[in-house]
């Protein structure tokens, strides 16, 4: 099969019967054991995307729930300054979760109970996706459980203390370099041995093929706000326009492009902007810009960092929501097709980004979208002026105010 | 030709018992000692099945995680288990080594010098936990050309029709996962219920060697000495990881369990 992207077809659904992206990414590569249960939600699933019903409650949720749409605004100072391409910023964190994650765990939760399961369980890197589906699943009335890597749990405190407070059990992952990729290890672990009562959740379009799908589908309510808002903005689609998002396992990122993955890359750029770890070391927790090979993690064949074995590589970020040494299929299908392109900030320009636009602007982005802001930093000023940059800020600071605390010497909010 | 799994099948059936099979990582603690351990529990086991460890294991509990990792910190490499078969395939000549591990480490290898590897080896079969049915039919294909048994496994989960489909593609030996678990959890089934899917998956094809593994102790193994052979792994793994911090000879340990294991199921 050839690397090529359909056009008219959401990008989720090209895949090919063993639910591989241009034969190349994704698919199941998982324990007999799960094959049935992913079987179950991939048919429920198909079934529900054809469901008024399901569609109404999920619109419904994301409109009084979310507060959809989420603002779309001009960075006047960050643009003067800068003196070149405008910059905007879709606030997709201005949403009771603080973060993009809250589509996606509201759709898993609806899905979770029209399967009759009572208990949803996820992983959590940065605490985001915990805190949301704790939220949600308080909501909706049903148990949580969710699986974090104790170092995540020591520097990201704040979402610790609010999944608690939704009733959620946080599981400490002890094992192995106790961050996301493990909590991720550990949560499908944890549905091997209870895949009969428990909906897994999974935190981006990682894992197998439904899961990527079903996250990518959540997440595609933000492209869909602001292709609205930009026609209520410029009368039209501008005619040079730069979507930047930082990629971790990526769902934000694909949420925030997948109605624009069939204009020409001419007139929309994608710009996905991963983890460079410290500029003093060398680790990172960037695949695709550092052309890392291929491999299979967590049920998909994707751009993986690991040795010449196939051992899983040690990654390093400030960030703990972009740690993660692979990538969803999705984005290694959009590098490989040429469609969107992949580079990475490292963690002081993210933290000088963060401060940047804090200082600026009236908004507060967390530091795995400060990684996209300060790619844009660095462009604006050499485009023009009616080049139109929007990064999308998906995810507040607060839970990163400890970090920057100790970095910056402080925080405000 | 019959192969090497099929005969020490057929030896364990004419002396009216299950075959047991072990289960133990690579280079754990080391690779001299893996080999000693192999060396010395082979006088009990009739298969064994010598896993080669990843870093991120899905489908296994804390014991064999504990394992594989002792294993990777000390150094272990692919091509170190390929060495370990070789030279425990030189004082056994006959018994059949099965190899266990995950996807990713045979695609990095490359499937078919994984494949040739074995055969130079002596090894008689692989089980490779996250390559399930119907992902798997090229690579079990490959093993099949080169005689070597692809082992398909089989879980509480799997329909009747799967079933059926995917003991169509097996070899000689077919793994069933007795319950919905990691390696190492507790038995929380019924022996009776698990022996129950067992021979629903004998009915389907009596010729098949079907174990059972996960959850398979001291304590357990004898209930379901019914079986074609029963699979030990996470106990082992602990074994080694207890005497290790009570310094003491991991070697003679196993020897000891493995020996009472087997006289359980006699």
């Amino acid at each position: 099969m050839s690397l090529k992207i359909r056009k008219g077809v959401p990008l989720i659904d090209q895949h090919d019967r063993n639910g591989m992206w241009g034969g190349k990414f994704g698919g199941n590569y998982i324990p007999e054991t799960l094959k049935k249960p992913i079987d179950d939600l991939e048919k429920l699933f198909s079934k529900l995307r054809k469901d008024k019903k399901f569609i109404e409650e999920r619109d419904y949720y994301f409109k009084n729930y979310v507060g959809s749409p989420t603002p779309f605004i001009r960075l006047d100072n960050l643009t003067d300054y800068l003196g070149g391409a405008q910059v905007w910023a879709k606030v997709v964190s201005e949403n009771p979760g603080t973060a993009h994650k809250i589509y996606s765990c509201i759709v898993h939760c609806l899905i979770a109970k029209r399967s009759g399961k009572r208990y949803v369980c996820t992983d959590t890197g940065a605490g985001m996706q915990g805190k949301n589906l704790a939220m949600v699943a308080k909501k909706f009335g049903l148990k949580c459980k969710i699986f974090m890597g104790i170092r995540d749990i020591e520097r990201q405190q704040k979402n610790v203390i609010v999944m608690k407070k939704y009733g959620a059990e946080v599981v400490p992952v002890t094992s192995g370099s106790q961050t996301l990729v493990d909590a991720v290890s550990e949560c499908m672990r944890y549905w091997v041995a209870n895949c009969d009562s428990v909906h897994m959740v999974i935190g981006s379009t990682v894992g197998p093929c439904i899961f990527v799908k079903i996250s990518g589908y959540s997440t595609s309510q933000i492209s869909r706000e602001l292709k609205v808002q930009l026609f209520e903005e410029f009368g039209k689609i501008p005619s040079k326009l730069k979507l930047l998002n930082c990629v971790g396992g990526g769902s934000s990122a694909y949420g925030f492009w997948s109605e624009f993955i069939d204009y020409d890359k001419n007139q929309i750029e994608l710009i996905g902007v991963e983890a460079g770890g410290s500029k003093k070391s060398k680790l990172h927790a960037a695949p695709l810009s550092n052309n890392s090979k291929l491999g299979i993690l967590h049920g998909a064949k994707a751009y993986c960092i690991q040795d010449s074995d196939g051992q899983i590589g040690e990654t390093e970020s400030l960030s703990s929501g972009l740690d993660y040494p692979s990538v969803s299929p999705l984005h290694c299908f959009l590098k490989d097709t040429g469609r969107a392109r992949y580079t990475s900030a490292t963690d002081e320009e993210a933290l000088n980004a963060y401060k940047l636009v804090s200082e600026m602007e009236n908004i507060s982005p967390s530091l795995e979208p400060s990684h996209a802001f300060a790619t844009a930093i660095s462009l604006a000023p050499k485009l023009s002026k009616d080049t139109v940059i929007c990064v999308d800020s998906c995810g507040h600071s607060l839970k990163d105010s400890e970090i920057i605390k100790s970095k910056l010497g402080f925080y405000t909010e | 030709m019959k192969s090497e799994i099929q005969i020490a099948f057929e030896n364990c059936k004419n002396e009216n018992r299950p075959a047991l099979l072990t289960y133990t990582v690579a280079s754990d603690p080391n690779k001299k000692k893996s080999l000693q351990i192999l060396n010395s529990i082979a006088k009990h086991a009739d298969l064994v099945e010598i896993g080669f460890p990843h870093s991120t294991p899905v489908g296994d509990g804390g014991q064999i995680q504990t394992s594989s990792n002792r294993s990777i910190k000390n150094g272990f490499k692919m091509r170190d288990v390929f060495r370990i078969v070789k030279n425990f395939k030189k004082l056994y000549k006959t018994k059949p080594v099965i190899l266990m591990g995950y996807y990713n480490m045979i695609y990095q290898y490359g499937e078919s010098k994984f494949v040739s590897d074995c055969k130079k080896s002596g090894v008689s079969g692989i089980i490779c936990v996250d390559l399930a049915w119907p992902e798997n039919k090229q690579f079990a294909k490959k093993c099949k050309k080169k005689s070597l048994n692809f082992i398909q496994l089989l879980s509480p989960t799997t329909t009747k029709d799967r079933m059926k489909k995917i003991i169509k593609d097996s070899h000689d030996m077919i793994y069933y996962i007795s319950m919905l678990s990691t390696t190492g959890g507790k038995l929380k089934v019924s022996p009776k219920r698990i022996l129950e899917n067992y021979k629903k998956i004998k009915r389907l094809n009596p010729k098949k060697n079907v174990v059972i593994g996960f959850g398979i102790t001291n304590k357990t193994i004898k209930s379901l000495k019914t079986a074609d052979g029963l699979v030990v792994g996470s106990m082992l793994c602990k074994t080694i990881t207890d005497s290790l911090r009570m310094r003491q000879n991991p070697v003679t340990k196993l020897d000891k369990v493995v020996y009472n294991l087997k006289n359980k199921i006699l």
